[in-house]
């Protein structure tokens, strides 16, 4: 009897639940593509077309440089002052959400605020922005000074929310006034991991920056997007090697900088 | 002697190299700062005439017209939730066999993972709207040039994060299974993929959740979904319409974080 179970007894079981989540994913996507009308004979026509795009494409053309110059040194004025204006407004914003330190109704709006900033894309508050403030470079920084806001302040908070709270304690002993508590207990906690937002931080405006100028809002994108709608495919071209080229650099110059401050420094995200 | 020679030395944090280095940081970052205030265009008539701009649109966009939501915004909303999934399904497709190359643990060949990194680097340092942008040019306006926007966006992010959770992975397992002289597919169906599988569900959630938002602004550039709708009545300055794609947008996002971090929950 055991041995005849032990001989049944399979190594690996099929999993009748996984196979009818494949089933169903495969349903859906189906369902979806009929749904927003992709059809092979789409693609083929597409896939002619990208041949023919990427033709025009090369080589790029570096003709009209001071355009692109300009566009891409707008474009990192405004992810420095952004970023800069971000990490000011969101350290008192990220203290006040930490729910271990404050009471429940300052965590609370502050909270919403944070959420409310982090749920827009950051060309869509660019769009309002356009709006109250013009065209021009004070909207981009505007826009992303809210999406700073929205991603240091949500992570600020949640590094205070784990920090130990036995050095808070230690300092508030010594009968150290709020503010004293703040800077010697809680501050050097953060520091490091701050840093990780800042520069991470300063990386995505730099990518942002090069993107709001499609709705008007400064930066190299109004260029990119008004040579898309010329067909000028050359410049495009050029353009985007540069901006790819400045996302490295600042991808380096943001490693560089996390070395410096810490010791092994890595933030965790993309 | 030797205790004042112990008690007069100074206790410092930081080495000079260490304190020269950060010195240079804190003065480059002023430099960036006044250099950039100084050089940026602001017009001072517009930043004087922004609350009144601003109070001026709120006063246009109150009050929300909610009766448009049947007809115009509906049906984009459930298109970008569309472009959303299909884009990160398909990404996943694409990452998967892009994350096992850069893996040097699956692939042992160096110039393989140099590739494999490569192709995941321009995938990530392009933006979505730059890949919307080149997708319309090649596919023409829609949900198509989304769809696929979102997937060669998010392939550097699945396939990075793949390829470590692979390296991550235990080797005993692995051994034993090509012991027993299992070949290369059935170890990594039943040696690698039950080690990733809870790492590779939170980074489809995570990035599931960012595509969402991310896809509501593709059809600025015309590649489909919500944007179109937001194009459209700003085009239109029907600044009432705006506010109501802007709530239904926001509604959409929050669930969508609610959903994700639920399921998380649930699976880790």
């Amino acid at each position: 009897m055991n041995a005849n179970a032990a001989a049944v007894r399979v190594a690996f079981p099929s999993n009748w639940w996984a196979r009818a989540g494949w089933l169903l994913l495969v349903v859906y996507i189906v369902y979806a593509c009929s749904l927003l009308d992709f059809t092979w004979a789409r693609f083929m026509i597409g896939l002619d077309n990208g041949a023919r795009f990427i033709g025009r494409m090369f080589p790029p053309n570096f003709a009209r440089w001071e355009t692109l110059l300009k566009g891409l040194t707008e474009s990192i004025e405004i992810a420095v002052l952004a970023s800069t204006l971000g990490i000011l407004v969101s350290l008192p914003i990220g203290l006040l959400a930490a729910r271990n330190l404050m009471p429940v109704w300052v965590t609370w709006p502050c909270r919403l605020l944070i959420a409310l900033c982090r749920s827009f894309h950051p060309v869509i508050v660019a769009i309002v922005f356009v709006k109250a403030l013009g065209f021009g470079a004070l909207s981009g920084i505007a826009a992303l000074t809210v999406a700073s806001i929205g991603f240091i302040g949500k992570l600020f908070a949640e590094a205070i929310e784990e920090i130990s709270l036995k050095q808070v304690e230690a300092v508030r002993a010594t009968g150290a006034p709020f503010m004293n508590v703040i800077t010697y207990g809680v501050l050097p906690q953060v520091f490091g991991r701050f840093i990780g937002f800042a520069t991470y931080q300063l990386d995505s405006n730099l990518r942002n920056s090069t993107m709001v100028g499609i709705v008007g809002a400064g930066g190299i994108g109004g260029a990119l997007f008004a040579a898309f709608q010329r067909f000028d495919y050359d410049f495009v071209c050029a353009m985007l090697l540069s901006i790819i080229f400045l996302i490295f650099a600042g991808e380096l110059l943001a490693t560089r900088v996390r070395a410096v401050f810490l010791e092994r420094g890595k933030v965790d995200e993309e | 002697m030797t205790t004042t020679a112990l008690e007069a030395r100074i206790w410092q944090r930081f080495t000079p190299a260490q304190r020269i280095a950060r010195f240079a940081v804190y003065l480059a970052m002023v430099t960036a700062v006044v250099m950039s205030i100084q050089s940026v265009e602001v017009i001072p008539e517009f930043l004087l005439d922004a609350p009144e701009q601003m109070a001026d649109l709120l006063k246009r966009m109150w009050p929300v017209a909610f009766s448009y939501y049947p007809k115009g915004v509906h049906e984009a909303l459930v298109e970008t939730l569309h472009i959303a999934t299909l884009g990160t399904i398909l990404a996943v497709v694409m990452a998967f066999p892009i994350g096992i190359m850069a893996a040097y643990n699956i692939t042992p060949s160096r110039p393989l993972n140099f590739v494999a990194r490569l192709l995941l680097v321009a995938s990530r340092s392009v933006n979505s709207l730059v890949w919307a942008l080149l997708f319309v040019a090649v596919f023409g306006p829609g949900a198509l040039a989304g769809t696929l926007a979102i997937a060669f966006r998010s392939i550097g992010f699945v396939g990075k994060l793949v390829g470590e959770a692979i390296e991550e992975a235990n080797k005993g397992t692995i051994e034993a299974l090509q012991a027993t002289g299992a070949p290369w597919f059935s170890v990594l169906t039943k040696g690698y993929w039950p080690q990733i599988q809870p790492a590779f569900w939170s980074v489809v959630l995570f990035r599931w959740d960012i595509n969402v938002r991310e896809s509501a602004v593709l059809g600025l550039v015309g590649a489909g979904g919500i944007g179109m709708a937001l194009d459209t009545a700003m085009n239109l300055f029907q600044w009432d319409r705006v506010a109501m794609v802007l709530v239904a947008i926001f509604a959409v996002v929050i669930i969508a974080e609610i959903a994700v971090t639920a399921i998380r929950k649930k699976i880790i």
